[in-house]
């Protein structure tokens, strides 16, 4: 091969390798999207049934039972209108009560029962997740002010 | 008093940085050696005064002056006193300062370790750095002023977050600091080579100490705050793909990249505009980081308070300094060229192909970390990429950049045979073959996936080895092992040893991604879990009373084969100023495996959830990371690159090799 052939063939090696590593990033990327959806949302049936997505909104006040004889726990996560009750089997997070911000990543059963794979951990306590603000601030947005629950907690950003 | 004193300090930092970066750069264009020789003086007058600065934030927290805001919101009475020192950079403003501080005394480092360059190199070298120092020292100031008093001041302040009262803390932060910021050297020798149209072997010699130091600072950061995460924050997890983990991870990846770029453009005059690309580019995603860090846009651990004015400051600095410095690339990189020529396969071009790959997978982790963030931004709705996404990537992108190691240190410059080159290493590789194919034996079921990675590990163990052995032999003339181990380079000896220790934490991540097992489970006191062949026999809790804390003890008895060897004692502590409970897990560590129980939360009539894990071969993990910082740290101290430097003060070293064609 001469010298010129023997680049183009380089430059086609390289490329080549190149298209293959974004197609399998993409497609990578695309089989693990996680998208998110509010209570509100879930109970209007607009999440999927079999993939697994987020949740966000507040733990609501009273709601948490924990089962004596497993480690599972039982809670409804609200963002001000719809209340989606969860399931979790694991240790909580440390910031985890009731009445503050949750994030929860896992699937929907036929049940209507959210099953949690993971619940998310803050590490601050003054700190809300985005995602749970936003499910509040979406929440209130599709009601009239008069209809909204008056507690639903700081709002985010709401630091020092 | 004192926060006055630190205020004026910074203010005098800022003006010194504005000289630092004006004059040496505008008398280097005029030929003015008057106002280039201002550099050094400029630097060290701006880090006395930073450095002054951070003395006094220091001393308001120690006397716990609760009238600067700062202070009361990261520190209280009872808190401990090298924890009120820690305390410090445990928020943004103070952070922000140690990064400036860190920041100036690496202008002191390039001015006192480059006074043999040519004047016009050190003047723009520093004057960048200048430049660099002047963004940072302008953002503290008119965003985050660590010294804004709080009047009226209040009797005690809020905690620090009980996550940072922990000696991991103590060095987490500064040591990945010193990487972060050490990059802005090579991105300043880089700017000042474009500026002085002057790319040849010689400055990527100067360049190359520096990119090998900040490399394994950043190393060493990372590998301490993945250790820290482990066993301090009671996930058991040592990398979780969270938004500011890839922020730190992605400059350390086109930091690799840099480092083996620069040994090429300095070993063969090649790919030099590449690698001075690599170096803006490495710079720019240090700044990205501080940006996805300080600028509250992302959900994580390390995210401070969100303050849009913060973002948009850094993201302006950002484009702007990636901006100018891209301009200044189309500008004046083609005139310095591409260098030398070399065949498709030879060692320079497999260190092309290490560029592409680590390059690529820097592009992988920013795609997954910055498209949900852009998709929000644009109120197109919110997503999340979870670690299968970068877990399923990595490993296709890792595995043929990690047997290229191998195969890399054994290949010619310029062209080499593949064909001759893998008959020569068949032994090595059936060796590696079978190695890896057996491992898996040893710790559990067999898997490809495990077995393909422990292959590798051992391929790139016995190169290493091979390589060694084969240049020891080749300086026969000196006598003993010793002598002949010693007439080995330090920058030869500190790649292979960071070689060694990608070798040796690609087989624990191989390990205990493939056998770790996790167990939450309900326990009562008395009862027992048996994880991994390994019994844990929970024996209830007490109360116990820490300095500022009261925990809830746990007693774990561990035993195997019915014989008692450890006693674990996890805790769940509760600070008083704090709201959140805080879980300390306890370990059992050893060679071959960790035991790891945390407790969670309790259930009534004495029973816990306890969280058991076991996880093979986590020390290897810490070692690999030890050996990579320690071979940068070897490879930076070799007195070549400071022979070379001081060849013009003193011409009677006679050893000292000038010519850029020093390899095989």
């Amino acid at each position: 091969m001469k010298p010129r052939h023997k680049r183009l063939a380089f430059i086609a090696a390289a490329l080549t390798g190149l298209v293959v590593a974004i197609a399998l990033v993409l497609n990578a990327f695309q089989d693990n999207l996680v998208f998110f959806f509010t209570p509100s949302e879930v109970l209007a049936r607009e999440a999927p049934l079999d993939r697994t997505f987020r949740i966000g909104g507040m733990v609501q006040e009273g709601s948490v039972r924990r089962d004596p004889k497993s480690i599972r726990v039982h809670f409804v996560v609200t963002d001000g209108v719809a209340h989606l009750p969860v399931f979790y089997d694991g240790i909580l997070p440390d910031l985890f009560r009731e009445g503050q911000g949750v994030v929860a990543q896992g699937t929907l059963a036929g049940d209507g029962i959210f099953r949690a794979s993971t619940v998310l951990a803050k590490h601050d306590e003054n700190y809300m997740p985005p995602e749970a603000a936003e499910a509040m601030m979406r929440a209130r947005q599709n009601l009239s002010p008069e209809a909204l629950v008056s507690d639903t907690g700081p709002a985010a950003g709401d630091y020092r | 008093m004192n926060a006055e004193l630190g205020q004026v300090a910074l203010a005098l930092a800022l003006s010194l940085a504005l000289v630092q970066a004006v004059l040496p750069i505008v008398g280097a264009a005029r030929g003015n050696p008057a106002w280039m020789r201002i550099a050094p003086y400029a630097a060290v007058g701006q880090f006395f005064m930073v450095a002054l600065a951070f003395a006094c934030l220091v001393a308001a927290f120690v006397s716990s002056d609760f009238s600067v805001r700062y202070v009361a919101s990261h520190s209280n009475l009872a808190l401990p006193t090298h924890y009120k020192v820690t305390a410090v950079w445990g928020g943004h403003e103070g952070s922000l300062l140690l990064w400036v501080l860190m920041l100036s005394g690496w202008g002191v480092a390039v001015s006192l370790g480059s006074r043999s360059l040519p004047l016009t190199m050190t003047a723009r070298v520093l004057g960048v750095m200048g430049l660099v120092s002047l963004g940072f020292l302008a953002f503290m100031i008119f965003t985050s002023n660590p010294f804004d008093r709080l009047l009226p001041a209040p009797l005690d302040g809020r905690d620090l977050n009980p996550l940072l009262q922990d000696p991991g803390m103590i060095f987490h932060p500064p040591l990945l600091y010193m990487g972060y910021v050490g990059f802005s050297v090579t991105f300043a020798f880089a700017i000042a080579a474009l500026l002085g149209g002057r790319l040849d072997a010689a400055w990527a010699r100067w360049s190359r100490p520096w990119a090998a130091v900040a490399w394994a600072f950043l190393t060493f950061g990372i590998g301490l705050g993945s250790w820290w995460a482990y066993y301090e924050l009671g996930w058991g997890g040592w990398w979780f793909w969270d938004p500011v983990e890839n922020a730190s991870f992605m400059p350390w990846l086109t930091g690799t990249a840099l480092l083996h770029s620069l040994a090429v453009s300095e070993k063969r005059g090649s790919f030099k505009s590449w690698t001075v690309m690599l170096a803006i580019l490495t710079f720019a995603l240090t700044l990205l980081g501080a940006f996805l860090v300080r600028s509250g846009v992302i959900t994580s651990v390390h995210a401070f308070a969100t303050d849009p004015e913060r973002g948009v400051f850094l993201l302006a600095f950002l484009a702007l300094s990636t901006g100018l410095s891209l301009a200044l690339y189309a500008w004046r990189a083609p005139k310095v060229g591409m260098g030398g020529s070399f065949a498709p396969f030879s060692r320079e071009s497999l260190l092309l192909s290490n560029n592409v790959l680590l390059v690529v997978a820097m592009l992988a982790v920013m795609l997954g970390t910055l498209y949900p963030l852009a998709m929000d931004a644009l109120g197109l709705g919110k997503i999340s990429v979870g670690p299968p996404y970068f877990e399923r990537v990595f490993a296709p992108i890792m595995m043929p950049l990690l047997f290229l190691i191998g195969l890399g240190s054994q290949t010619r410059w310029k062209q080499d045979d593949p064909m001759t080159l893998l008959w020569k290493l068949r032994w090595l590789l059936l060796a590696s073959l079978v190695i890896g194919g057996l491992w898996p034996f040893a710790v559990g079921h067999w898997s490809p996936l495990t077995s393909g990675s422990l292959m590798i590990a051992a391929w790139i163990g016995l190169t290493v080895l091979r390589d060694i052995v084969t240049r020891l032999q080749g300086n026969a003339g000196h006598r003993g092992l010793a002598a002949r181990l010693g007439s080995l380079k330090p920058s030869y000896l500190g790649m292979q040893m960071a070689h060694t220790g990608i070798a040796v934490f690609l087989v624990a991540v191989a390990m205990v991604m493939s056998y770790e097992e996790e167990r939450d489970v309900r326990l009562v006191p008395g009862e027992s879990v048996e994880v991994s062949g390994y019994d844990f026999r929970f024996q209830g809790t007490s109360r116990v009373q820490g300095p500022n804390y009261s925990a809830e003890r746990g007693v774990v008895e561990v035993s195997r084969d019915g014989r008692v060897f450890t006693t674990l004692y996890p805790e769940k502590r509760h600070h008083p100023g704090q709201e959140m409970p805080m879980t300390n897990a306890a370990l059992d560590r050893g060679l071959f495996r960790d035991l790891y129980v945390s407790l969670g939360d309790p259930l009534g009539g004495g029973a816990w959830v306890v969280r058991v894990y076991y996880k093979p071969y986590m020390t290897w993990m810490w070692s690999g990371c030890l050996l990579m910082v320690f071979g940068g740290l070897l490879a930076a101290a070799d007195r070549r690159y400071r022979l070379a430097s001081t060849r013009r003060v003193a011409p009677a070293v006679g050893t000292t090799s000038t010519s850029p064609a020093g390899g095989r």
